[in-house]
Protein backbone atom coordinates (compact mmCIF):
# COMPACT_ATOMS: atom_id res chain seq x y z
CA UNK A 1 0.00 0.00 0.00
CA UNK A 2 1.58 3.64 -1.18
CA UNK A 3 1.43 6.24 1.24
CA UNK A 4 1.44 8.77 -0.71
CA UNK A 5 -2.35 10.53 -0.83
CA UNK A 6 -2.26 12.35 -3.87
CA UNK A 7 -2.47 11.39 -7.23
CA UNK A 8 -1.73 12.53 -10.55
CA UNK A 9 -5.01 13.72 -10.81
CA UNK A 10 -4.96 14.83 -8.07
CA UNK A 11 -2.33 17.40 -8.17
CA UNK A 12 -4.08 18.62 -11.57
CA UNK A 13 -7.06 19.35 -10.41
CA UNK A 14 -5.78 21.03 -7.07
CA UNK A 15 -3.23 23.37 -9.47
CA UNK A 16 -6.12 24.14 -11.74
CA UNK A 17 -8.23 25.13 -8.46
CA UNK A 18 -5.78 27.69 -7.55
CA UNK A 19 -5.14 28.98 -11.26
CA UNK A 20 -1.28 27.62 -11.79
CA UNK A 21 0.50 25.21 -14.24
CA UNK A 22 2.92 23.20 -12.51
CA UNK A 23 4.21 22.34 -8.99
CA UNK A 24 6.90 24.65 -9.55
CA UNK A 25 4.90 28.20 -10.09
CA UNK A 26 4.40 27.89 -6.31
CA UNK A 27 8.16 28.70 -6.05
CA UNK A 28 8.12 31.46 -8.40
CA UNK A 29 7.93 33.98 -4.98
CA UNK A 30 11.41 32.32 -4.09
CA UNK A 31 13.98 34.43 -5.46
CA UNK A 32 15.70 32.39 -8.57
CA UNK A 33 19.44 32.51 -7.16
CA UNK A 34 18.18 30.49 -4.17
CA UNK A 35 15.43 28.83 -5.36
CA UNK A 36 17.26 25.88 -6.92
CA UNK A 37 20.25 26.40 -5.50
CA UNK A 38 23.77 24.00 -6.97
CA UNK A 39 24.48 22.26 -3.51
CA UNK A 40 28.45 21.81 -4.05
CA UNK A 41 28.76 18.59 -2.16
CA UNK A 42 32.00 16.62 -2.10
CA UNK A 43 32.13 13.37 -3.44
CA UNK A 44 30.21 10.55 -1.72
CA UNK A 45 32.60 8.52 1.15
CA UNK A 46 32.50 5.02 2.65
CA UNK A 47 31.17 4.55 5.86
CA UNK A 48 33.93 4.16 7.74
CA UNK A 49 35.58 6.97 6.04
CA UNK A 50 32.52 8.97 7.22
CA UNK A 51 32.29 7.81 10.43
CA UNK A 52 36.07 9.26 10.88
CA UNK A 53 34.71 12.25 9.32
CA UNK A 54 31.89 13.24 11.90
CA UNK A 55 34.03 11.54 14.79
CA UNK A 56 36.56 14.67 14.04
CA UNK A 57 33.90 17.09 13.82
CA UNK A 58 32.29 16.44 17.10
CA UNK A 59 35.43 16.34 18.67
CA UNK A 60 36.12 20.18 18.13
CA UNK A 61 32.55 20.38 20.59
CA UNK A 62 33.60 21.48 24.27
CA UNK A 63 32.34 18.44 25.51
CA UNK A 64 31.72 17.67 29.72
CA UNK A 65 34.03 14.79 29.36
CA UNK A 66 37.17 16.98 28.54
CA UNK A 67 36.28 20.38 30.64
CA UNK A 68 35.57 21.03 33.69
CA UNK A 69 31.64 22.90 33.25
CA UNK A 70 30.63 25.93 36.00
CA UNK A 71 27.78 26.82 33.48
CA UNK A 72 24.19 26.54 34.22
CA UNK A 73 21.03 29.21 34.18
CA UNK A 74 18.55 26.54 33.31
CA UNK A 75 20.23 23.75 31.73
CA UNK A 76 22.11 21.64 34.50
CA UNK A 77 25.23 18.99 34.75
CA UNK A 78 23.78 16.50 37.36
CA UNK A 79 24.94 12.94 37.24
CA UNK A 80 22.94 10.40 35.82
CA UNK A 81 23.23 6.87 37.39
CA UNK A 82 23.69 4.41 34.55
CA UNK A 83 20.53 2.61 35.93
CA UNK A 84 18.69 5.77 34.20
CA UNK A 85 19.84 4.67 30.77
CA UNK A 86 18.84 0.90 31.04
CA UNK A 87 15.72 1.89 31.83
CA UNK A 88 14.98 4.25 29.30
CA UNK A 89 16.74 2.35 26.36
CA UNK A 90 14.68 -0.70 27.36
CA UNK A 91 12.28 -0.57 23.23
CA UNK A 92 9.09 -0.97 25.09
CA UNK A 93 9.80 2.48 26.47
CA UNK A 94 12.51 3.62 24.30
CA UNK A 95 10.58 3.12 20.81
CA UNK A 96 6.95 3.83 22.11
CA UNK A 97 5.00 7.07 21.36
CA UNK A 98 1.86 8.15 24.03
CA UNK A 99 -0.06 5.39 22.62
CA UNK A 100 -3.90 6.58 21.76
CA UNK A 101 -5.03 3.77 23.21
CA UNK A 102 -3.26 4.37 26.16
CA UNK A 103 -4.77 2.04 28.37
CA UNK A 104 -3.14 -0.76 26.31
CA UNK A 105 0.40 0.29 27.60
CA UNK A 106 0.33 -0.35 31.12
CA UNK A 107 4.02 -0.26 31.70
CA UNK A 108 4.08 3.33 30.15
CA UNK A 109 0.85 4.42 32.42
CA UNK A 110 2.39 3.15 35.11
CA UNK A 111 6.10 4.94 34.54
CA UNK A 112 3.99 8.08 34.17
CA UNK A 113 1.68 7.49 37.15
CA UNK A 114 5.15 6.96 39.58
CA UNK A 115 6.48 10.41 38.02
CA UNK A 116 3.65 12.50 38.39
CA UNK A 117 3.17 11.17 42.35
CA UNK A 118 6.90 11.80 42.44
CA UNK A 119 6.85 15.51 40.73
CA UNK A 120 3.94 15.71 43.53
CA UNK A 121 6.13 14.93 46.51
CA UNK A 122 9.01 16.97 45.70
CA UNK A 123 7.05 20.09 45.19
CA UNK A 124 4.34 19.73 47.61
CA UNK A 125 1.14 19.75 45.24
CA UNK A 126 -1.84 17.22 45.30
CA UNK A 127 -1.74 16.51 41.17
CA UNK A 128 1.29 17.01 38.50
CA UNK A 129 0.51 16.18 34.76
CA UNK A 130 2.29 13.69 32.84
CA UNK A 131 4.98 16.75 32.00
CA UNK A 132 5.45 19.29 28.94
CA UNK A 133 7.90 20.19 26.74
CA UNK A 134 10.41 21.86 29.06
CA UNK A 135 10.44 24.66 31.95
CA UNK A 136 9.48 27.59 29.57
CA UNK A 137 6.60 26.03 28.01
CA UNK A 138 5.36 24.77 31.77
CA UNK A 139 5.89 28.57 32.65
CA UNK A 140 3.86 29.74 30.03
CA UNK A 141 1.17 27.00 30.32
CA UNK A 142 0.81 28.05 34.10
CA UNK A 143 0.22 31.70 32.98
CA UNK A 144 -3.16 30.48 30.29
CA UNK A 145 -4.47 28.10 33.42
CA UNK A 146 -4.30 31.11 35.70
CA UNK A 147 -6.13 33.30 33.10
CA UNK A 148 -8.66 30.12 32.71
CA UNK A 149 -9.06 29.40 36.58
CA UNK A 150 -10.26 33.44 36.38
CA UNK A 151 -12.61 31.99 33.92
CA UNK A 152 -10.74 34.18 31.43
CA UNK A 153 -11.94 37.54 33.44
CA UNK A 154 -8.44 37.79 35.05
CA UNK A 155 -5.95 39.18 32.09
CA UNK A 156 -2.96 40.29 33.97
CA UNK A 157 0.50 38.15 34.68
CA UNK A 158 2.62 39.80 37.04
CA UNK A 159 6.38 37.90 36.62
CA UNK A 160 9.00 38.94 38.74
CA UNK A 161 12.57 39.82 37.02
CA UNK A 162 14.45 37.32 38.04
CA UNK A 163 12.45 34.26 36.53
CA UNK A 164 14.65 33.20 33.62
CA UNK A 165 14.81 35.19 30.79
CA UNK A 166 14.35 32.81 28.13
CA UNK A 167 11.25 31.78 30.73
CA UNK A 168 9.68 35.05 29.84
CA UNK A 169 10.31 35.50 26.59
CA UNK A 170 8.07 32.07 25.99
CA UNK A 171 5.38 33.50 27.99
CA UNK A 172 5.94 36.54 25.87
CA UNK A 173 4.73 34.63 23.15
CA UNK A 174 1.91 33.03 24.33
CA UNK A 175 0.22 36.49 25.57
CA UNK A 176 -0.46 38.64 22.99
CA UNK A 177 -3.08 36.17 20.93
CA UNK A 178 -5.42 36.03 24.06
CA UNK A 179 -4.61 39.64 24.65
CA UNK A 180 -2.99 39.17 27.64
CA UNK A 181 -1.18 41.51 29.95
CA UNK A 182 2.64 40.97 31.63
CA UNK A 183 3.78 43.50 34.21
CA UNK A 184 6.86 43.14 35.93
CA UNK A 185 6.78 42.45 40.01
CA UNK A 186 7.51 45.26 41.87
CA UNK A 187 9.21 45.04 45.20
CA UNK A 188 6.85 45.62 48.22
CA UNK A 189 3.73 44.45 45.87
CA UNK A 190 1.38 47.18 46.13
CA UNK A 191 -2.18 46.21 45.50
CA UNK A 192 -2.07 48.59 42.60
CA UNK A 193 0.00 46.00 41.24
CA UNK A 194 -1.88 43.35 42.26
CA UNK A 195 -5.39 44.14 41.66
CA UNK A 196 -8.65 42.54 40.64
CA UNK A 197 -7.42 41.85 37.20
CA UNK A 198 -4.19 39.90 38.40
CA UNK A 199 -4.80 36.14 37.47
CA UNK A 200 -0.94 34.86 38.93
CA UNK A 201 1.99 36.60 40.32
CA UNK A 202 5.30 34.57 39.12
CA UNK A 203 8.07 34.16 40.87
CA UNK A 204 11.29 31.87 40.55
CA UNK A 205 12.89 29.76 43.80
CA UNK A 206 15.52 30.05 43.68
CA UNK A 207 15.14 32.50 41.36
CA UNK A 208 17.93 32.77 38.01
CA UNK A 209 20.87 34.50 40.30
CA UNK A 210 20.54 31.45 42.38
CA UNK A 211 19.05 32.97 45.24
CA UNK A 212 16.57 31.47 47.68
CA UNK A 213 13.90 33.37 48.52
CA UNK A 214 12.68 33.02 52.17
CA UNK A 215 9.94 32.48 54.00
CA UNK A 216 9.45 34.83 56.56
CA UNK A 217 11.24 38.13 55.89
CA UNK A 218 9.74 41.00 54.45
CA UNK A 219 8.84 40.84 51.02
CA UNK A 220 9.07 36.92 52.30
CA UNK A 221 7.10 33.98 50.53
CA UNK A 222 4.42 33.47 53.08
CA UNK A 223 3.78 37.50 53.04
CA UNK A 224 3.83 37.81 49.24
CA UNK A 225 1.22 34.14 49.10
CA UNK A 226 -0.45 35.83 51.38
CA UNK A 227 -1.28 39.02 49.32
CA UNK A 228 -1.32 37.23 46.53
CA UNK A 229 -4.48 34.99 47.79
CA UNK A 230 -6.14 37.85 49.01
CA UNK A 231 -6.49 39.42 45.53
CA UNK A 232 -7.68 36.30 44.45
CA UNK A 233 -4.93 35.21 42.33
CA UNK A 234 -2.70 32.74 42.06
CA UNK A 235 0.85 31.94 42.69
CA UNK A 236 2.97 30.28 40.64
CA UNK A 237 6.59 28.81 41.51
CA UNK A 238 9.26 27.95 38.90
CA UNK A 239 11.39 25.24 40.89
CA UNK A 240 14.68 23.87 40.58
CA UNK A 241 13.82 20.18 41.11
CA UNK A 242 17.36 19.21 42.36
CA UNK A 243 17.34 22.03 45.55
CA UNK A 244 13.98 20.17 46.97
CA UNK A 245 15.67 17.70 48.28
CA UNK A 246 17.00 20.12 50.69
CA UNK A 247 14.88 23.08 50.73
CA UNK A 248 10.69 23.65 51.70
CA UNK A 249 8.29 22.78 48.94
CA UNK A 250 6.74 25.48 47.07
CA UNK A 251 3.28 23.59 48.61
CA UNK A 252 3.94 24.93 51.62
CA UNK A 253 4.65 28.32 51.57
CA UNK A 254 0.84 29.14 49.18
CA UNK A 255 1.93 28.04 45.53
CA UNK A 256 -0.53 26.98 43.63
CA UNK A 257 1.06 25.88 40.75
CA UNK A 258 4.44 24.68 40.60
CA UNK A 259 6.30 24.43 37.25
CA UNK A 260 10.19 23.86 36.68
CA UNK A 261 12.55 22.63 34.05
CA UNK A 262 13.13 18.64 34.82
CA UNK A 263 16.18 18.21 33.20
CA UNK A 264 18.27 18.09 35.93
CA UNK A 265 16.37 14.93 36.86
CA UNK A 266 18.11 11.91 35.19
CA UNK A 267 18.13 14.04 31.78
CA UNK A 268 21.77 14.76 30.56
CA UNK A 269 22.13 18.48 28.74
CA UNK A 270 21.38 17.07 25.15
CA UNK A 271 22.80 20.17 23.88
CA UNK A 272 19.94 21.99 24.94
CA UNK A 273 16.75 19.45 24.46
CA UNK A 274 14.54 17.33 24.25
CA UNK A 275 14.18 18.70 28.31
CA UNK A 276 11.28 18.08 30.47
CA UNK A 277 8.16 20.75 31.63
CA UNK A 278 7.20 19.89 34.97
CA UNK A 279 3.89 21.17 35.91
CA UNK A 280 1.94 20.63 39.50
CA UNK A 281 -0.88 22.48 40.90
CA UNK A 282 -3.69 21.52 43.86
CA UNK A 283 -6.72 19.56 43.64
CA UNK A 284 -9.16 22.28 42.98
CA UNK A 285 -7.70 23.61 39.67
CA UNK A 286 -7.22 20.22 38.77
CA UNK A 287 -9.76 20.39 35.80
CA UNK A 288 -7.97 23.51 34.64
CA UNK A 289 -4.72 21.70 34.39
CA UNK A 290 -3.18 21.19 30.95
CA UNK A 291 -1.81 18.10 29.25
CA UNK A 292 -2.93 14.89 30.68
CA UNK A 293 -3.18 12.81 33.96
CA UNK A 294 -2.64 8.95 34.44
CA UNK A 295 -4.84 8.10 37.27
CA UNK A 296 -4.81 4.22 39.07
CA UNK A 297 -7.42 1.83 39.00
CA UNK A 298 -8.74 -1.87 39.46
CA UNK A 299 -9.79 -3.33 36.78
CA UNK A 300 -13.14 -5.75 36.94
CA UNK A 301 -10.91 -8.20 38.49
CA UNK A 302 -9.51 -5.90 41.03
CA UNK A 303 -6.64 -5.80 39.72
CA UNK A 304 -4.12 -2.59 39.90
CA UNK A 305 -4.31 -1.16 36.65
CA UNK A 306 -3.36 2.29 35.39
CA UNK A 307 -5.67 4.66 33.10
CA UNK A 308 -5.40 7.91 31.28
CA UNK A 309 -7.53 9.50 33.66
CA UNK A 310 -8.07 13.14 32.69
CA UNK A 311 -6.91 15.46 29.68
CA UNK A 312 -9.92 18.02 29.78
CA UNK A 313 -8.17 21.11 27.77
CA UNK A 314 -6.55 18.97 24.97
CA UNK A 315 -7.72 19.43 21.14
CA UNK A 316 -8.76 15.81 20.92
CA UNK A 317 -11.43 16.60 23.67
CA UNK A 318 -12.02 19.91 23.44
CA UNK A 319 -11.56 21.16 19.94
CA UNK A 320 -11.70 24.90 19.12
CA UNK A 321 -12.03 25.09 22.78
CA UNK A 322 -9.04 23.88 24.20
CA UNK A 323 -7.26 25.88 26.70
CA UNK A 324 -4.00 24.39 25.54
CA UNK A 325 -2.33 23.26 22.62
CA UNK A 326 -0.23 20.57 24.29
CA UNK A 327 -1.63 17.32 23.21
CA UNK A 328 1.30 14.93 24.07
CA UNK A 329 3.82 14.61 27.41
CA UNK A 330 7.71 14.16 27.30
CA UNK A 331 7.26 10.56 28.01
CA UNK A 332 10.82 9.38 27.97
CA UNK A 333 12.28 12.41 29.62
CA UNK A 334 10.03 11.75 32.29
CA UNK A 335 10.64 8.37 32.29
CA UNK A 336 14.02 9.25 32.96
CA UNK A 337 13.38 12.06 35.95
CA UNK A 338 11.12 8.96 37.23
CA UNK A 339 14.22 6.26 37.01
CA UNK A 340 16.62 9.18 38.59
CA UNK A 341 14.33 9.97 41.31
CA UNK A 342 13.37 6.01 42.61
CA UNK A 343 17.39 5.59 42.14
CA UNK A 344 18.13 8.40 44.68
CA UNK A 345 15.39 8.64 46.72
CA UNK A 346 15.17 10.82 49.30
CA UNK A 347 18.18 10.41 51.14
CA UNK A 348 20.03 9.89 47.64
CA UNK A 349 18.50 13.65 46.35
CA UNK A 350 19.28 15.42 49.77
CA UNK A 351 22.60 14.23 48.99
CA UNK A 352 22.73 15.64 45.68
CA UNK A 353 21.68 19.06 46.84
CA UNK A 354 23.60 19.38 50.06
CA UNK A 355 26.65 18.49 47.57
CA UNK A 356 25.64 21.36 45.20
CA UNK A 357 25.30 23.94 48.06
CA UNK A 358 28.62 23.82 49.71
CA UNK A 359 30.49 23.24 46.64
CA UNK A 360 28.83 26.38 45.03
CA UNK A 361 29.58 28.02 48.47
CA UNK A 362 33.06 26.90 48.68
CA UNK A 363 33.84 27.98 45.24
CA UNK A 364 31.69 31.53 45.93
CA UNK A 365 33.96 32.20 49.23
CA UNK A 366 37.24 31.01 47.10
CA UNK A 367 36.51 33.78 43.93
CA UNK A 368 35.46 36.46 46.43
CA UNK A 369 38.95 36.30 47.78
CA UNK A 370 40.16 37.16 44.42
CA UNK A 371 40.74 40.98 44.17
CA UNK A 372 38.66 41.88 41.38
CA UNK A 373 35.76 39.32 42.00
CA UNK A 374 32.99 40.26 44.22
CA UNK A 375 29.83 38.28 44.71
CA UNK A 376 26.15 39.97 43.66
CA UNK A 377 23.25 39.69 46.48
CA UNK A 378 22.85 39.25 49.94
CA UNK A 379 20.68 36.31 50.09
CA UNK A 380 21.61 32.72 50.76
CA UNK A 381 21.77 31.17 47.31
CA UNK A 382 21.56 26.80 46.34
CA UNK A 383 24.23 26.09 43.40
CA UNK A 384 24.74 29.26 41.45
CA UNK A 385 25.87 32.72 42.59
CA UNK A 386 26.45 35.91 40.48
CA UNK A 387 30.43 37.23 40.08
CA UNK A 388 30.91 40.94 39.19
CA UNK A 389 34.26 41.04 37.27
CA UNK A 390 36.89 42.97 36.90
CA UNK A 391 37.22 42.31 33.16
CA UNK A 392 33.67 41.86 30.41
CA UNK A 393 32.60 38.22 31.15
CA UNK A 394 32.81 37.06 27.28
CA UNK A 395 36.99 37.82 27.91
CA UNK A 396 37.25 35.56 31.32
CA UNK A 397 35.01 32.75 29.37
CA UNK A 398 37.41 32.87 26.81
CA UNK A 399 40.40 32.30 28.67
CA UNK A 400 38.97 29.94 30.84
CA UNK A 401 37.71 27.92 27.72
CA UNK A 402 41.53 28.07 26.89
CA UNK A 403 42.33 26.18 29.92
CA UNK A 404 39.85 23.40 29.48
CA UNK A 405 37.24 25.47 31.76
CA UNK A 406 33.38 26.36 30.56
CA UNK A 407 33.22 29.35 32.33
CA UNK A 408 29.52 31.00 33.55
CA UNK A 409 26.73 32.52 32.34
CA UNK A 410 27.30 36.30 30.58
CA UNK A 411 24.54 37.83 32.33
CA UNK A 412 24.52 41.40 30.51
CA UNK A 413 23.15 39.64 27.69
CA UNK A 414 19.75 39.84 29.63
CA UNK A 415 20.40 42.44 32.27
CA UNK A 416 21.80 45.42 31.33
CA UNK A 417 23.08 46.32 34.61
CA UNK A 418 24.88 43.39 35.25
CA UNK A 419 27.05 43.21 32.30
CA UNK A 420 29.92 42.83 34.09
CA UNK A 421 28.43 39.73 36.09
CA UNK A 422 28.75 35.99 35.38
CA UNK A 423 26.34 33.38 36.46
CA UNK A 424 28.78 30.54 38.13
CA UNK A 425 27.05 27.02 38.83
CA UNK A 426 28.51 24.28 41.02
CA UNK A 427 27.13 21.20 41.09
CA UNK A 428 28.29 17.72 42.62
CA UNK A 429 29.85 16.67 39.63
CA UNK A 430 32.51 19.50 39.97
CA UNK A 431 35.94 18.36 41.78
CA UNK A 432 37.79 20.44 44.61
CA UNK A 433 40.32 20.00 42.06
CA UNK A 434 38.38 21.46 39.59
CA UNK A 435 36.98 24.85 41.69
CA UNK A 436 40.29 25.23 42.44
CA UNK A 437 41.56 25.15 38.97
CA UNK A 438 38.66 27.62 38.26
CA UNK A 439 40.09 29.57 41.10
CA UNK A 440 43.83 29.68 40.03
CA UNK A 441 42.66 30.40 36.37
CA UNK A 442 40.15 33.49 37.91
CA UNK A 443 43.27 35.19 39.52
CA UNK A 444 45.50 35.16 36.74
CA UNK A 445 42.87 36.46 34.10
CA UNK A 446 42.22 39.54 36.66
CA UNK A 447 45.55 40.59 36.66
CA UNK B 1 -36.51 8.81 24.36
CA UNK B 2 -37.89 11.51 27.44
CA UNK B 3 -39.37 15.00 26.28
CA UNK B 4 -40.25 16.85 29.73
CA UNK B 5 -43.88 18.55 28.75
CA UNK B 6 -43.22 21.74 30.81
CA UNK B 7 -39.83 22.47 28.70
CA UNK B 8 -38.61 24.56 25.79
CA UNK B 9 -35.94 23.59 23.88
CA UNK B 10 -33.23 24.71 21.84
CA UNK B 11 -31.50 23.14 18.56
CA UNK B 12 -28.54 22.45 20.59
CA UNK B 13 -30.50 20.14 22.56
CA UNK B 14 -30.69 22.43 25.88
CA UNK B 15 -33.70 22.73 27.94
CA UNK B 16 -35.93 25.37 30.02
CA UNK B 17 -38.76 25.56 32.07
CA UNK B 18 -39.99 28.57 33.62
CA UNK B 19 -42.12 28.70 36.53
CA UNK B 20 -42.89 32.26 38.51
CA UNK B 21 -39.72 34.60 37.87
CA UNK B 22 -37.15 31.82 37.67
CA UNK B 23 -36.33 29.57 35.09
CA UNK B 24 -34.62 26.06 35.47
CA UNK B 25 -31.86 24.55 32.17
CA UNK B 26 -30.17 21.75 31.82
CA UNK B 27 -29.61 19.10 29.08
CA UNK B 28 -31.96 17.04 26.98
CA UNK B 29 -32.33 13.59 27.38
CA UNK B 30 -31.21 13.09 23.89
CA UNK B 31 -28.54 15.41 24.95
CA UNK B 32 -27.24 12.91 27.71
CA UNK B 33 -26.94 10.02 25.79
CA UNK B 34 -25.43 11.19 23.13
CA UNK B 35 -22.87 12.25 25.13
CA UNK B 36 -22.83 8.28 27.19
CA UNK B 37 -21.67 8.92 31.13
CA UNK B 38 -21.20 12.71 31.64
CA UNK B 39 -17.81 13.03 33.95
CA UNK B 40 -17.93 16.19 34.68
CA UNK B 41 -20.28 19.64 34.61
CA UNK B 42 -18.44 22.70 34.42
CA UNK B 43 -21.19 25.27 35.71
CA UNK B 44 -21.22 29.02 35.90
CA UNK B 45 -21.29 30.90 38.83
CA UNK B 46 -24.05 32.64 40.53
CA UNK B 47 -24.50 36.47 39.27
CA UNK B 48 -23.25 35.58 35.42
CA UNK B 49 -25.33 37.07 33.11
CA UNK B 50 -25.32 35.13 29.92
CA UNK B 51 -27.38 36.56 26.31
CA UNK B 52 -29.45 33.70 24.72
CA UNK B 53 -26.95 31.56 22.69
CA UNK B 54 -23.93 32.29 24.54
CA UNK B 55 -21.90 29.62 26.32
CA UNK B 56 -22.90 28.66 30.15
CA UNK B 57 -21.34 25.40 31.13
CA UNK B 58 -19.49 22.81 29.77
CA UNK B 59 -20.64 18.65 30.21
CA UNK B 60 -17.81 16.08 29.69
CA UNK B 61 -18.13 12.58 29.26
CA UNK B 62 -15.54 9.99 28.58
CA UNK B 63 -15.77 10.79 25.11
CA UNK B 64 -15.92 14.81 24.79
CA UNK B 65 -16.51 18.26 26.20
CA UNK B 66 -19.88 19.77 24.98
CA UNK B 67 -20.32 23.26 25.16
CA UNK B 68 -24.40 24.28 26.41
CA UNK B 69 -25.66 27.25 25.31
CA UNK B 70 -28.01 29.57 27.02
CA UNK B 71 -31.51 28.96 25.55
CA UNK B 72 -32.72 32.06 27.16
CA UNK B 73 -30.96 35.10 27.97
CA UNK B 74 -30.45 35.46 32.39
CA UNK B 75 -28.64 36.26 35.18
CA UNK B 76 -27.78 33.09 36.95
CA UNK B 77 -29.06 32.39 40.44
CA UNK B 78 -28.52 29.09 41.61
CA UNK B 79 -26.02 26.24 40.39
CA UNK B 80 -26.97 22.56 40.41
CA UNK B 81 -23.53 21.85 43.06
CA UNK B 82 -24.83 18.08 43.59
CA UNK B 83 -23.59 17.31 40.11
CA UNK B 84 -19.55 18.06 41.29
CA UNK B 85 -19.74 14.86 43.37
CA UNK B 86 -22.44 13.31 41.18
CA UNK B 87 -22.48 14.25 37.38
CA UNK B 88 -23.88 11.15 36.45
CA UNK B 89 -27.56 12.84 37.26
CA UNK B 90 -27.42 14.47 34.39
CA UNK B 91 -27.72 10.67 32.81
CA UNK B 92 -29.81 9.32 35.22
CA UNK B 93 -32.38 12.30 35.26
CA UNK B 94 -31.70 14.98 33.09
CA UNK B 95 -34.90 16.56 33.57
CA UNK B 96 -34.84 16.57 37.43
CA UNK B 97 -31.95 15.99 39.67
CA UNK B 98 -29.30 16.45 36.60
CA UNK B 99 -30.63 20.09 36.00
CA UNK B 100 -27.97 22.57 35.63
CA UNK B 101 -28.87 26.48 36.50
CA UNK B 102 -31.44 28.03 37.84
CA UNK B 103 -31.78 31.65 36.29
CA UNK B 104 -33.60 35.01 36.24
CA UNK B 105 -34.80 35.66 32.79
CA UNK B 106 -33.99 39.06 31.22
CA UNK B 107 -36.55 38.93 28.21
CA UNK B 108 -39.43 36.22 28.63
CA UNK B 109 -40.30 36.29 24.74
CA UNK B 110 -37.15 34.93 24.02
CA UNK B 111 -39.02 31.53 24.73
CA UNK B 112 -40.56 31.91 21.29
CA UNK B 113 -37.33 31.09 19.43
CA UNK B 114 -37.76 27.46 21.35
CA UNK B 115 -39.26 24.79 20.08
CA UNK B 116 -42.24 22.88 22.06
CA UNK B 117 -42.10 19.61 23.36
CA UNK B 118 -43.32 18.20 20.26
CA UNK B 119 -41.66 20.50 18.18
CA UNK B 120 -38.39 18.81 19.86
CA UNK B 121 -39.06 15.21 19.70
CA UNK B 122 -39.97 16.05 15.60
CA UNK B 123 -36.72 17.76 15.75
CA UNK B 124 -34.53 14.74 17.44
CA UNK B 125 -36.54 12.09 14.73
CA UNK B 126 -35.10 13.99 12.07
CA UNK B 127 -31.69 14.19 13.03
CA UNK B 128 -31.59 10.71 14.06
CA UNK B 129 -32.81 10.11 10.61
CA UNK B 130 -30.37 12.08 8.71
CA UNK B 131 -27.13 10.03 10.55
Amino acid sequence: MSYIPHTDSDRAAMLAEIGVETVADLFLDVPKIVRYPELKLPPPLSEMEILAELRSMSEENADLDHHACFLGAGAYNHFVPSVVGHITGRSEFYTAYTPYQPEISQGTLQAIFEYQSMVCALTGMDVANASHYDGATSLAEAAIMSVNVSRGKRRKIIVSPSVHPEYRATLRTYTPGPDLTISNLQYPISNIQLDADTACLIIQNPDFFGQLLSADSENGLNGLADAVHQAGALLVVVVDPISLGLFTPPGEYGADIVVGEGQPLGNPLNFGGPYLGLFACREKYMRKMPGRLVGETVDTEGRRGFVLTLATREQHIRRERATSNICTNQALCALAAGAYLAAMGKSGLRQVAELCYHKAHYAATQIAAIPGFDLVGDKPFFKEFVVRCPRPPSEINQALLERGIIGGYDLGRDYPHLEDAMLLCVTEMNTKNEIDHLVEVLEEVAL
Amino acid sequence: MKVDKNCRYTETHEWVRVEGDLATGGISDYAQSQLSDVTYVELPVVGDVFDQGEVFATAESAKTAADCYMPIGGEITEVNEGLAASPGLVNEDPFGEGWFVQFTPSELAELDDLMTPEEYQEYVAQEEGGH
